[in-house]
Formats: structure tokens, sequence, C-alpha cells
């Protein structure tokens, strides 16, 4: 069980996404998936090894890390990544639905069960809810959980059982910041791609409504 | 999960390349992904733990070698490849659209051929031209950009084996080490003349497509 497993996922939900989802997929895969496999991962690989504390203090360097990082970035990042592809299987399910439907009724009940629209509709439409705010969500947190967006070089630490404030110091912050960076940039982007897909789908659908009624009225 | 996803991404644009594009991906993909992963990783994969600095003082070295290497060289080229890599999704999703749109003329009721439509090359003019053409002067300029900012990073392309840092907490200067600094200089000499390489291939892809271009327009 791997990233293959969510890079699947992705192809899966291309087919039934509108253009600007599609540029999303790609966004995430190439952005978001790809830099974190094959470049962030491995700048994180060994930071509890490489913090080093100006102390001999058996067990104040375990506890100052613990403090200044509850939770690893990139542990932070991975449930990012996960959670904001998953409201994407809603539009999955919903799809495999509507094909089992009409097995089991064995007669033509959609024109096509992936077309955008009726109930898929809303299925979608919530799901790009979910995917933007889960991603503010996350920013938010991490802003709240780090004080901000950066990696300072050194931090003070006065936690038992340290015996005074005590110099700690952060391996290689200035590549964890580029890369921090790059990948808070890229889930802004997503944000600015998933509104903009909302705000698409809810014109081109309130216009077809609109004219729908229109033609309706003057027959 | 790793570069070979990027492979089956890129693998489809192939079809739809000039016989330059075809070889660039290749030299790409040889010369540059899997030198990238299967020798540069493991040359560079215990960089800071054979990093040494003349010092006990703790937090000297960290703060040196974050000094010394703002970002790893292993990083910047994954990085590098990954931005040449994405003007090709460009090319990728015209091919999409301009497919999109023949299968719904041909659900309209038009009379296109559906096996045809699935597996035939599209033909590199008019609209496909120009997507086509920025992607290449896309690639081009991000090629030269990330060059141009390794040389600036590291002051050139050659790796030291001896750096000064007298950067706080380190007490006075400090003679620090770079592990297996003749290897990273030789690879780092292979990757940036593959780059060139790259860079070339692309200038000569952009000539053909313009001469093409003028020569018709001219021959009409």
């Amino acid at each position: 069980m791997s990233w293959a497993f969510l890079r699947d996922l992705l192809s899966g939900v291309n087919k039934y996404s509108t253009g600007i989802g599609r540029i999303w997929v790609a966004v995430v895969f190439l952005f978001r998936l790809l830099l974190y496999v094959a470049a962030a991962e491995n700048i994180w690989k060994h930071e509890h090894d490489e913090f080093e504390c100006n102390i001999k203090q058996p067990g104040c360097e375990n506890v100052c890390f613990d403090h200044f990082f509850p939770v690893s970035h990139i542990r932070f990042w991975a449930l990012q990544l996960i959670m904001v592809s998953t409201p994407s299987l809603l539009v999955v399910f919903h799809v495999a639905y509507r094909e089992n439907r009409e097995k089991h009724h064995n007669q033509k009940l959609y024109k096509n069960p992936g077309k955008i629209d009726g109930g898929l509709l809303c299925t979608y439409l919530i799901s790009l809810i979910l995917k933007t705010g889960l991603e503010i969500f996350f920013l938010v947190l991490f802003y709240k959980l780090y004080n901000g967006f950066k990696i300072p070089r050194l931090v003070k630490c006065d936690i038992k059982p340290c015996p005074n404030t005590v110099d700690c110091y952060i391996s290689k912050p200035t590549e964890k910041m580029i890369f921090l960076y790059f990948l808070v940039a890229a889930s802004c982007l997503c944000i600015v791609l998933n509104l903009s897909e909302l705000s698409y789908l809810m014109f081109k659908y309130s216009t077809k409504c609109y004219l729908k009624r229109h033609v309706n009225k003057q027959q | 999960m790793d570069w070979g996803a990027l492979q089956d991404v890129l693998g489809g644009v192939n079809k739809h390349s000039t016989s330059i594009g075809k070889i660039w991906l290749t030299v790409l993909f040889i010369f540059r992904i899997m030198i990238l992963v299967v020798a540069a990783e493991t040359v560079w994969g215990d960089e800071q733990d054979d990093f040494v600095c003349n010092t006990l003082q703790p937090g000297c070295k960290n703060v040196c070698y974050d000094h010394f290497f703002p970002i790893s060289h292993i990083r910047l080229w994954a990085l590098q490849l990954i931005f040449v890599s994405t003007p090709a999704l460009l090319v990728a999703m015209h091919v999409a659209y301009t497919r999109n749109e023949k299968k719904r003329r041909f659900r309209n009721g038009e009379k296109i051929d559906i096996e045809e439509l699935k597996n035939k090359r599209l033909h590199i003019r008019g609209p496909l031209w120009w997507t086509y053409t920025s992607s290449i002067f896309f690639r081009i300029i991000f090629e030269a950009v990330f060059m141009y900012v390794f040389y600036y990073m590291y002051d050139g392309f050659q790796m030291p084996r001896l750096v000064k840092c007298d950067a706080w907490p380190c007490p006075n200067t400090v003679d620090c080490f770079v592990s297996r600094p003749t290897e990273k200089t030789t690879f780092t000499i292979f990757m940036l003349a593959v780059s060139g390489i790259c860079m070339m291939l692309n200038l000569a892809e952009l000539c053909y497509l313009v001469i093409k271009v003028c020569t018709k327009e001219s021959g009409k």
C-alpha cells in the first residue's frame, strides 16, 4: 500500500472531471505528490537524528524535539494530501451507483452515467466544497501549530529535564523552508482551481436552468 | 510511486511529438531521471551525516551545512526535472481537448471514424502548433533559469573539498569538510552536460517548427 493507490484514484477521477478538474488533478499529481515523494520525504528523513541541542543532559533533546514538532511537517502534508484527494471518491461512487442501477434494471436510465447533471452535479459540487474546506483547514492548522510558515534555524527550549534555557538547532532549515513555501503555494493554487471550478459549474447550470425555464414560459 | 508515473504522463505526449521531441524525451528519461534515481541519490544520500566540521560545538555543523547548502543538488535537479516536464502537459491537454471535441461532434451525428480518432497521431499544425511551440519555449526558459540558479547558488559547478564557516554558534572560523566532493563534481558536470544537450535539442526543435511553418507559408 503506497502512494500508487492515490495515483490510480486520481487517474480514475480524471475521467469524470471538468477541464478545470483535470488541471487540478495534474497540479496535485505533479506539484504535490511527485514533489513530496521525490524530494520532500528525503529532506525530513533524519530530522530527529540531526536535531542537535547544546547540552549533554539525556532526554533533553527528545523532549525539546517533541515540543517543537508535535506532528512532523512531512506527516502533516501526507495527511493533507490524502484528505484532500478523498472527496473525489464521492463522484466515483455516485457514477458506479448509476451504472449499477442501469445494470440492475437492465435498461438505459441515464443518457450518459458519467455526465455531470442532476444528482451527480450535487455530488460533484459537494466534493468541491469539501476539498476546498479541507485545504483551508489544513493551511490554517499548520499556521497555528508552527506559528506561521517559517522554520527557524535555532529554537530555545527550557522544558524539564533541560536544566536551563538550551539552544537547539534544526537541520536544513533553509531547504525545508523552500519546500514549505512550494507546497503552500501549490495548496493555494488548488484552492483557486477548486473555487473557479465551483463558480464555473454553478454559472453554467444556472444559465441552463434559466434558459430552459424561459423556453418553457414562451411555449 | 516515483518517477515512473511521470513517465506514463510524458509517454502519452510522445505520440504527438516531432522526432527531435522523441529524442529529447529519451535523453530526459535515460540520462537524467534514471541517473538521478540510480546514482545521484546514493552519492548525495549521506551528505549531512558525513559533513564533518573541525569543532565539538553542538549546532555548528547544522548551521554551517545549512549555510553552504541552502538546497541540496539532488533536490534542485528533481525540481528542475518536474518543471521541465510540465510544459508537455499543455500539449497533452490540448490533444485531449481536440479529441473530446471530435467525440462530441461524432455524438451529434457527424461521421467520424472512432478507431481513427483513438489511435491517430495529431499533426502539429494550427492551434496545436502554437501550444507545442510555447511548451518548447517554456522548457528552454526553465532549463536556463535552473542552470543559472545552480551556478549562482553554488558559485560555479564545482564541489569544494573544504569550506570555511564562521556562522554563529561556531566559535571562530571553522573548517568543514564535504563528503565525496570529486564524485559529486563528476555528477554535477554530467547533469549539466545533459541539461545543455536537452536545451540544444529544444532549440533545434523550435527552429525546425518555425522553418516548417515559414516554408509552408511561402510555398502557398
